[in-house]
């Protein structure tokens, strides 16, 4: 027996420039919310963007960016619907609020399911918000879209920067673009990170200082537009704008 | 319509195959619809022939509905699917991404949402038929 949802997807995806996904070694690093704030940015400079939740267990996308009451389209397929200028797509729709207990092949069935009925049309950037780690989904979107390079989060902290380490090698051995690795809520001056970073070959792109005006941002795209976070990640857009790199030798 | 997306994916894994196989027609093409998803067969089966490409113009869609049949991980119970007991939301969530069955399903003796599907998740192709290239 085949699936044939595997067959569908390149050609779902037929339309879409770049793929950048928005990942990091674990938790809590303020992935999303650099994921949405690069989506609201590249559309605003007039862009046409999706962003795709990929966080299954734990969406937050549409948290950050305020987005309730809206749906997908049924057009032989599902078409997101365009909210704050971006095509968006998240498992929230489906699940709402509730708790999704699900195991690795769920979610891997899952994103499978979403990635051959979603009907993206002619993207120039698909940024996806992906869950933690290295597991499911994400070896799911490495096997399954070919233009794909990764965008790394990670905090000053070292049990961050460890799992970021694993990450970004497996990444490289998977020949696997990354574009760079940010680092997320700095307290203290330090190169500590933008050294690690480089010794790995990677680019170091950009500092975001912690900023607790980020929290009182949630929900509000004006509000988070105006947020240094959103300062220092326009500061990346022109390394997500440069055309796909070779991939790593 | 979701169905059309669906029948898409079985066009285009059915035209790998036949390509694979050196088929210059397809006669015959099964397909498995687990009752999870809930798909309309009618709607899939026109979608199917309002998208079939020249070569599958004298093929035959013959559909099987597979029970979806799940087990729990916890107690170890068995059972099978039942769209009568969900709500309208539920029940399109689910037709859409059968994986949120594990928000709106427990099973009925632990109450655990810890389930894994056996069989009749979604669709399947199980196998296709046809004329090879140089038969007659």
């Amino acid at each position: 027996m085949v699936d044939p949802r595997m067959s569908v997807i390149d050609e779902r995806l037929r339309g879409v420039g770049k793929v950048v996904a928005v990942s990091s070694g674990k938790g809590g690093v303020g992935k999303s919310l650099v994921a949405s704030t690069l989506a609201l940015l590249l559309a605003k400079k007039g862009y046409k963007v999706g962003l795709f939740d990929l966080d299954f267990t734990s969406p937050s996308t549409h948290k950050i960016l305020g987005i309730e009451d809206v749906h997908p389209k049924e057009e032989k397929g599902i078409v997101p619907p365009i909210v704050h200028g971006l095509k968006y797509m998240s498992m929230v729709y489906y699940s709402g609020e509730r708790a999704a207990p699900l195991r690795g092949a769920d979610v891997s069935n899952a994103l499978i399911e979403l990635l051959s009925i979603t009907k993206w049309g002619k993207l120039d950037f698909l940024v996806v918000d992906m869950p933690p780690g290295i597991g499911d989904a994400t070896l799911d979107l490495i096997r399954l879209i070919k233009r794909i390079s990764f965008l790394v989060i990670t905090t000053p902290s070292q049990l961050a920067f460890e799992t970021v380490r694993k990450l970004v090698s497996l990444l490289n051995e998977l020949k696997i673009p990354v574009i760079g690795v940010v680092e997320n809520m700095k307290m203290n001056p330090s190169n500590t990170i933008r050294q690690q970073t480089e010794e790995l070959g990677v680019k170091f792109l950009e500092e975001i200082p912690y900023d607790p005006k980020v929290e009182e941002a949630i929900g509000s795209t004006s509000k988070l537009s105006n947020t240094e976070l959103a300062q220092r990640v326009e500061k990346i857009t022109p390394k997500i704008l440069e055309p796909e790199r070779d991939k790593p030798q | 319509m979701h169905e059309w997306a669906l029948a898409e994916a079985v066009i285009a894994a059915a035209s790998e195959i036949a390509e694979k196989e050196g088929l210059r027609e397809v006669r015959e093409v099964k397909i498995k619809v687990g009752e999870l998803q809930q798909v309309e067969l009618d709607v899939l089966e026109f979608a199917l022939s309002q998208l079939k490409p020249a070569m599958f113009k004298h093929a035959k869609f013959r559909i099987e509905v597979a029970k979806a049949e799940l087990r729990c991980r916890v107690c170890g119970h068995r059972w099978f699917f039942k769209t009568e007991k969900l709500d309208e939301n539920a029940s399109e969530a689910i037709h859409f991404v059968p994986e949120v069955a594990h928000i709106y399903i427990k099973c009925p003796k632990c109450g655990s949402p810890d389930f894994e599907t056996l069989q009749g998740r979604g669709v399947w192709l199980e196998s296709i038929k046809g004329v090879k290239k140089g038969d007659g």
